[in-house]
């Protein structure tokens, strides 16, 4: 074994120690000079992608056994990763310092998660995946618990690590099933053993794999496993919240295209029926409920369960091109998310949260060019045309079509359409409502300039989608 | 040629476009530079095609220039067929068409609309153009559309007037009556021929002929005349004919050179080149022939009588106007269509000439337009003075003006027409024709004698200010003059008797009243001399002229009494015939209370109430139901993944 065999992880690699040199040299930084630390983490992050670029093998390789892969997937999903959050701690910098929290705590754990979501991207085998998996974990329940002041911040924290705790030993149980009964824990294993010996498909399989469903379901906040989303979405503080709401949906679409894909295709029949079940529950759920929101953050996070309804069905569809429109639909989500919750940090201040949809009453007036790009991230969740969002949803209710389920893609549409309710309302609060608040915005200006090239991303994405679509093909075939 | 076809069509489109949208950029000279630049090209153009087609002897052209959609078999093209028809015409238009252009530097000129109203009077040529160029119907019917579009546009110009915004809204909705006739005959001759395209459909005339349609429950019609009943009612509604005419008056509320364009000289004449056109389907239908010829005998006679009475210079004009559609309509319905294009030409001719004439007069009496305080202004306006007297002459027919020829040669053809001895039908045609001739001249020199003769009825500060008006405005007028007097002499032997038309319009051999007349015909000076003899339309014309000159300058106190004398007629004709009573009180009426009655029981009630808000309503008790689901404690949430995770093995064990 030689330097080069450990290659395709380098990027977990280097990551790795920059977090540790960012941690260390945050330790001789004084608060006044706190920035330094986001700037590093900065560094880190574009440092990242140009390892995961420039060392990326030719072909797709398996390193430490069939532990660890490379694929084309995994490096355009650690780019993505890496880039949102490069784009939350952004947008979260000047919130920080206003609100007196810029730590760097905040940005070392935000990285530590990264590396998480990056091994969960690249596992080969399910332990591999449940390392990763518990490294993003754990960095989450303590960003969420970051404002040690805020009881609300606490209480969230404290419901998330209980019911993630619940999650992961229902998937590590899963994963005692599936080893029992396949002898393996590698994806490729698995996968072989099932497709030889097709008497191992069969109950104490099946049973290992509905645990492996419900880990896989609660980390996406798919319903009935998603009653922790809105509680964190809202107690977390809206950087936090920025964080859970981007970067991990791109894990948790890496854990389940290998654990269902990868290692139990084989099983395809019996996980598509439980998987149509959460998918059209949160679609359902997700929508209506997000109606009765006054909060925007809780309303963005049930609208995050309905999106997620529409990824699952798209894996559920269970073909090539489904795969790619849940990799497709999943990479735009996140960059919309990102800039919805962005709108919100930019419109938050020292002692003043936007946490209330009417909050963003009359920003037309106040900012005619941010309500515009507010306005291009809730057409483009909404699925208004030409905004990126209505490809994403017509590439799902598409491979559904064909996959033969008219009946669920009406009822995407209709989920839609009561989806556009809640979207257009925020719409409607920013042009036809007299501002309450008058102040003004105080991000810097290369963070106005990111969210607006966020937005504009939204609108040039849906005009011009098919070099992405043609990407996600490639990348999955 | 084709290039040329193209170019008369696209250089008004392209000077509208420009003018509309890039007004402020070009200014008010260059809009008007630019859009009379066009039109005069369209003109010269339109020339040399009537003279590559009638002098040259060229041949009929008719292509597809762009196939916009192929849908069943069904194509849907846009084409030129050129023949004489379309090239006299194109002719006509362009011609009105600049010097309405020319004429409009004087009269619009401290408007601030300026540059928007030449963009429209462009952008009504073109279409026009279409119009009268297509050889589908499709194209027909959209430049059938667009040129009512910009009347209607035209006639609201001044939008923030209470009485335009009436009357254009009137003009359209009275039109969507027409248009929606129109549209079901297109229908219909698709319905048979599967084609939009008119030779295919000219060919299959006589297939469709044979056929018979069920309209109201089982009884057959005649499937052809059902299609021309219906085109014909298209026509109606553009041509303004009775009972369809009702906007045509208060079109007036427009800017006079679009009376003078629109609603006197091009537009309105669509109907009547387009029954032209279709001459080869109306031939094979004598009803619908008979609906023509009736409909067109009483607005012939009944909108003259109308004249009489009004005291708005424009609207005198108008109501002739509609008379004069009334005949060209009964030569129509008499098949001399020949002649019915004919009088279209020459009232083009004339009518715009009143019209501009009557613009001037308004222009110089600072836009007063009631003819009751007007007299004696001959003095101040002779070249005005002179070109009204030369049209009002040749509106009257008076012999050797343009009108002459067109009208007696309609009158005879009238006469001698295959209804004869056909009993009602004939009779009601040729005495309205006739009459009408009496009335024509009573109110036109009613007219002319109110405003250039007589007392000096206006104030004195206007008086005062009375001049003639700028040469923008004479120029026109001089120029429309010399063809109102002598065009008919000229043309009448070629067009009239010479098989001008040929093959563009179809007449069945025992309809050809004109080919007949043409027997008779020995050139100009013979028609004009035996035109004193051969019936009395010359002597009803001279009538109508002395009884004017009798009652409104010889005993100017006489018309008054005569109004009271006979009231009960007088408020008949001062209301028209209570036409717009019974349009806006009875259709507009009953249909705002149908509109009402769907909106608030059906759209109100019924689509917003329960489908709608109902819908939403339920939805959000959905969302405020459940939403409680999310009680915030920590053991519901663990609960409810148990449960789920239980669900989903008990289902396991079920599928094995």
């Amino acid at each position: 074994m030689t330097i080069s065999d450990f290659l395709p992880a380098a990027p977990e690699i280097s990551l790795l120690c920059s977090i540790c040199a960012v941690l260390l040299i945050d330790l001789f930084i004084s608060d006044e000079k706190r920035v330094v630390t986001f700037w590093l983490a900065l560094v880190a992050l574009l440092l990242n992608i140009w390892v995961v670029v420039v060392s990326a093998p030719p072909d797709p390789t398996t390193i430490f056994d069939g532990s660890y892969i490379y694929d084309p997937l995994s490096q355009v999903l650690k780019v993505a990763a890496t880039a949102v959050v490069a784009l939350g701690f952004f947008y979260a910098r000047d919130y920080l310092r206003q609100v007196g929290m810029l730590k760097g705590e905040f940005f070392v754990l935000g990285l530590f998660g990264l590396l998480g979501i990056m091994i969960m991207i690249s596992a080969g085998s399910l332990l591999t995946m449940y390392l990763g998996l518990e490294t993003l974990s754990l960095a989450l329940y303590a960003l969420v618990a970051f404002d040690r002041e805020s009881p609300q911040a606490a209480e969230s924290a404290m419901k998330y690590f209980v019911l993630g705790a619940i999650a992961s030993g229902a998937l590590l149980y899963g994963i005692s099933w599936i080893y029992g009964v396949t002898g393996s824990l590698k994806f490729a294993e698995i996968s072989q053993s099932i497709a030889v010996r097709p008497e191992l498909n069969d109950v104490p399989l099946w049973f290992g794999m509905a645990f492996l469903v419900v880990g896989i379901a609660f980390k996406f906040g798919a319903v009935p496993f998603h009653m922790w989303l809105p509680d964190v979405y809202q107690g977390a503080r809206s950087p936090v919240t920025l964080y859970i709401a981007s970067a991990p949906k791109l894990a948790a679409l890496a854990l389940i295209l290998r654990v269902l894909v990868d290692g139990l295709e084989g099983l395809h029949g019996v996980w598509q029926g439980m998987v149509m079940v959460i998918a059209v529950l949160s679609l359902v759920i997700g929508n209506v409920v997000a109606i009765a929101q006054s909060n925007i953050k809780r309303m963005l996070g049930y609208s995050a369960i309905a999106h997620v309804g529409f990824i699952l069905l798209a894996v559920f569809a269970g073909s090539e091109a489904g795969y790619a429109a849940s990799l497709f639909y999943t990479l735009t989500y996140v960059i919309m998310a990102a800039g919805a919750f962005g709108m919100v940090l930019l419109l938050s201040r020292q002692g003043f949260e936007a946490e209330a949809i009417a909050d963003f009453k009359g920003l037309n007036a106040r900012s005619p060019w941010f309500a515009l790009m507010m306005l291009f991230f809730m057409f483009g969740m909404a699925g208004v045309p030409p905004w990126v969002g209505f490809f994403a949803k017509l590439n799902v209710i598409n491979v559904v079509l064909d996959a033969g389920f008219p009946g669920l893609a009406i009822l995407m549409v209709l989920a839609s359409v009561v989806g556009a309710y809640y979207y257009l309302r925020v719409v409607w609060y920013m042009y036809f409502e007299r501002a309450e608040d008058k102040s003004v915005f105080q991000a810097g200006r290369d963070t106005r300039a990111l969210l607006s090239l966020n937005g504009l991303a939204v609108l040039a994405l849906g005009i011009a989608p098919g070099w992405l679509l043609a990407l996600c093909l490639a990348v999955i075939g | 040629m084709q290039t040329i076809h193209l170019t008369i069509v696209l250089a008004p489109l392209l000077a509208a476009i420009v003018a509309g949208l890039f007004g402020k950029q070009i200014g008010r000279a260059g809009a008007h530079w630019l859009t009379i630049l066009a039109v005069g090209l369209s003109f010269v153009l339109s020339m040399v095609v009537l003279k590559d087609i009638y002098w040259d002897g060229g041949a009929v052209e008719n292509y597809s220039v762009y196939t916009w959609a192929v849908s069943d078999g069904l194509r849907m093209e846009v084409g030129f067929l050129i023949d004489r028809l379309t090239a006299l015409m194109m002719v006509v238009v362009t011609f009105v068409s600049f010097m309405v252009h020319i004429y409009t530097i004087g009269y619009m000129h401290d408007d601030p609309g300026y540059q928007r109203f030449f963009s429209y009077i462009s952008l009504f040529t073109f279409s026009m153009l279409m119009l009268v160029m297509s050889n589908n119907f499709l194209q027909l019917f959209f430049g059938w559309e667009a040129v009512g579009l910009v009347s209607y546009l035209l006639i609201g110009f001044w939008f923030k007037r209470e009485s335009a915004i009436f009357a254009n809204l009137k003009a359209f909705l009275v039109n969507r009556v027409g248009d929606f006739g129109f549209i079901l005959g297109i229908a219909a001759i698709v319905m048979f021929t599967n084609s939009l395209d008119y030779m295919t459909v000219f060919g299959a005339a006589g297939d469709i002929a044979r056929q018979d349609i069920a309209v109201f429950g089982g009884s057959p019609w005649n499937a052809m005349s059902v299609i021309c009943i219906l085109l014909f009612i298209g026509a109606m509604g553009k041509s303004a004919q009775a009972p369809l005419h009702v906007w045509l008056p208060d079109s007036m509320e427009g800017p006079t050179p679009i009376s003078a364009l629109i609603h006197a000289a091009t537009m309105v004449t669509a109907g009547i080149f387009m029954v032209a056109r279709m001459s080869p389907l109306f031939e094979l239908s004598e009803t619908a022939l008979a609906v023509v010829l009736v409909i067109g005998s009483i607005t012939a006679f009944f909108m003259g009588l109308l004249g009489i009475v009004q005291n708005d210079i424009k609207r005198v004009v108008a109501y002739s106007t509609l008379s004069q559609l009334g005949y060209m309509t009964v030569a129509l319905g008499a098949s001399a269509y020949g002649a019915a294009i004919f009088h279209l030409m020459t009232h083009a001719f004339f009518k715009a000439l009143l019209f501009l004439a009557a613009g001037s007069v308004i222009i110089a009496m600072h836009h007063e337009q009631d003819i009751r305080k007007m007299g004696g202004i001959r003095k101040y306006m002779p070249i005005t003075y002179w070109t009204s007297l030369v049209g009002s002459l040749a509106l009257i027919g008076f012999p050797g003006f343009a009108g002459f020829f067109s009208k007696d040669a309609l009158i005879e053809a009238v006469r001698h027409s295959h209804w004869e001895g056909q009993g009602a039908v004939y009779w009601i045609a040729y005495l309205s024709v006739l009459l009408g001739v009496f009335v024509t001249a009573l109110y036109s020199f009613r007219m002319f004698f109110l405003v250039f003769h007589g007392k000096e009825r206006m104030d004195e500060h206007t008086r005062s200010h009375i001049h003639e008006t700028p040469a923008v405005v004479t120029v026109p007028l001089v120029l429309l003059a010399i063809p109102s007097a002598v065009i008919g002499w000229f043309t009448i032997g070629p067009v009239l008797f010479g098989d001008f038309f040929g093959p563009s319009i179809f007449v069945l051999p025992g309809h050809d009243v004109l080919a007949e007349l043409g027997a008779e015909f020995h050139g100009s000076a013979q028609f004009l001399a035996h035109s004193f003899t051969a019936g009395p339309a010359f002597y009803l014309a001279a009538a109508g002229v002395l009884v004017a000159w009798f009652l409104y300058l010889k005993r100017p106190d006489l018309p008054e009494a005569i109004a009271n004398r006979m009231s009960g007629l007088y408020t008949l004709l001062d209301r028209k015939y209570y036409f717009d009573e019974l349009w806006i009180n009875g259709f507009a009426a009953g249909g705002r209370r149908l509109g009402r009655f769907l909106w608030t029981r059906g759209d109100e009630l019924i689509i917003d109430g329960v489908l709608v808000n109902g819908t939403a309503n339920s939805v959000g008790r959905l969302a405020g139901t459940l939403r409680h689901l999310q009680t915030g404690y920590l053991y519901h949430y663990a609960f409810a993944m148990i449960i789920a995770l239980t669900l989903f093995l008990g289902w396991l064990l079920w599928l094995q």
